[in-house]
């Protein structure tokens, strides 16, 4: 997947858990848990929802570093195996 | 909640049915919730058809009971499920045989001129109380601001559900005088209505006590990690499934913490159904239960709260885990506060309270270290445990964080 299809996939994911979100408001450079108001176990969910969507193991020491949009995006297309989903 | 409107049939007449099914989805002023049977049987009779509004109490559907050849009514609108309530507006004239009321009331219908038959119980199995009974004579039949007659009686609501005691409708929101209407600002409305009743109610009555103490939950955490090591993302666990199976199993060794308040007794309950208060998005919370929690394993009482979480902020809980709590867990330290006094939801008599774990200096046999350390503390009804319990209380879930592996 491209980082747009990517970033897709989060925002997909977010707004799963957080279904009044606007995904045109989501601040890329700003924590997730903290603008959109979700708890551990919202992010949680949306670990699982963007792992089911990309086949992307995210092992839990990681997780800090999917805390923003932009990161997230940037840690899944450097976690992605190569050639992976270019057909999706 | 007065009234609830039928969405959703997910039987038919014919169908068998067995105790815990979804039989129905019902719209409450707050959230839709799935009706389930009480007994095992065949659906007979749909008395209700979707998209009708009817009060609290009203039989749904007739179950043929196995061989029995009379078919109970069941099961009627929650959070009341085996309560009969008689209403003018029933559809279905109920018997005078199904009335129950205390002599007091009995005796106020009369001064009063009140037909019982007319009034709505909020007392133990339906039963009609005096305020139900004063709150009739006042022509309460338009839904009114919350007021003592109309408060919330959670505690008394039992239907024959498996607690003793278990309130009807606790949720919290249990008894709202509710607009009736399904728009989501009305229901935030009546949300807040009912919280701020049962709140108001639980700080009147009950005389809450509080201690707290710190955990070092460095042991927990290591051994978390090394376990979330080999899962997979979907199967693994978060601290807040450790502190939850703590305070259950807590809860279980401490029967003076885990029950309700009905009736100026005190009624322990031998299962731990714990309460999760689960904030809303747009505000309001909820606590439904977790069954059986303090005999669950981690891994089920993690799936347990992904699924309640994930349920009550989309407005689909059960009945049964909306009205049968015996103790509630709050854990704000998502909001990285680090101290939380509760406030009781009755008629349970107590609530555990978690804040954020944070690191803090520790000292340990002479020597300071940083370690994650969470605040835990209690607000425990007096009129059901004293401080001596709850102090054990708070001890062993120390005691059993410092052994996750047997958690």
């Amino acid at each position: 997947m491209n980082e747009q299809e990517l970033r897709d996939v989060v925002i997909r994911a977010l707004t799963e858990v957080a279904p009044d979100i606007d995904p045109a408001a989501i601040d890329p450079a700003a924590d997730l848990a903290e603008q959109l108001d979700i708890d551990s176990i919202d992010f949680l969910n949306v670990l699982v929802n963007v792992h089911e969507q990309t086949g992307i193991e995210i092992p839990e020491r990681d997780y800090p570093k999917l805390s923003t949009l932009d990161d997230a995006v940037a840690y899944l297309l450097a976690a992605q195996p190569r050639g992976a989903g270019t057909d999706a | 909640m007065t009234s609830g409107t039928l969405l959703e049939w997910r039987v038919k007449p014919g169908d068998e049915v067995k105790r815990g099914d979804i039989v129905a989805v019902v719209d409450t002023s707050k959230a839709e919730i799935e009706v389930e049977i009480f007994e095992d049987g065949v659906i007979d009779e749909l008395l209700v058809p979707e998209g009708t509004r009817v009060p609290v109490g009203t039989p749904l559907a007739t179950v043929r009971a196995g061989a029995e050849q009379e078919a109970p009514p069941a099961p009627p609108v929650p959070p009341a499920p085996a309560r009969h309530v008689a209403v003018p507006a029933s559809p279905q004239p109920l018997e005078e045989h199904r009335l129950r009321a205390s002599p007091l009331a009995r005796r106020v219908a009369e001064q009063l001129g009140v037909d019982l038959a007319t009034v709505a119980g909020s007392g133990q199995a339906g039963a009609i109380t005096r305020t139900d009974v004063e709150h009739a004579a006042a022509g309460a039949v338009t839904p009114a601001p919350p007021a003592p007659a109309a408060a919330p009686s959670p505690a008394a609501s039992a239907p024959a559900a498996p607690a003793p005691a278990a309130s009807g409708a606790l949720a919290p929101p249990p008894t709202p005088p509710a607009p009736p209407t399904g728009e989501p600002g009305d229901r935030a409305l009546a949300m807040r209505q009912a919280i701020g009743a049962l709140m108001a109610r639980s700080k009147r009555e009950i005389p809450h006590y509080y201690l707290q103490t710190q955990i070092d939950m460095s042991g927990a955490l290591a051994w978390l990690a090394e376990q979330n090591l080999e899962r997979p993302i979907a199967e693994r666990l978060l601290p807040s499934a450790l502190l939850l199976s703590a305070a259950a199993k807590a809860a279980a060794a401490t029967p003076a913490l885990n029950g309700f308040w009905v009736d100026e007794a005190f009624r322990p309950s031998e299962a731990v159904h714990l309460g999760v208060a689960i904030s809303l998005r747009g505000g309001g919370l909820v606590a439904p239960a977790l069954h059986d929690a303090d005999r669950s394993s981690l891994d089920e009482l993690m799936a347990g709260l992904r699924d309640l979480v994930t349920r009550a902020r989309a407005g689909r809980l059960r009945g049964s885990e909306m009205s049968d709590p015996t103790i509630t867990v709050t854990n704000l330290g998502e909001q990285g506060v680090e101290l939380v006094h509760g406030v009781i939801y009755p008629p349970q008599v107590a609530l555990v309270g978690f804040g954020a774990v944070l690191e803090r200096p520790w000292a340990v046999d002479g020597m300071l270290g940083a370690r994650p350390i969470v605040t835990a503390t209690l607000a425990a009804d007096h009129r059901a445990s004293d401080g001596h319990a709850g102090g054990r209380f708070l001890t062993l879930i120390d005691r059993l964080l410092q052994k996750p592996e047997e958690l």
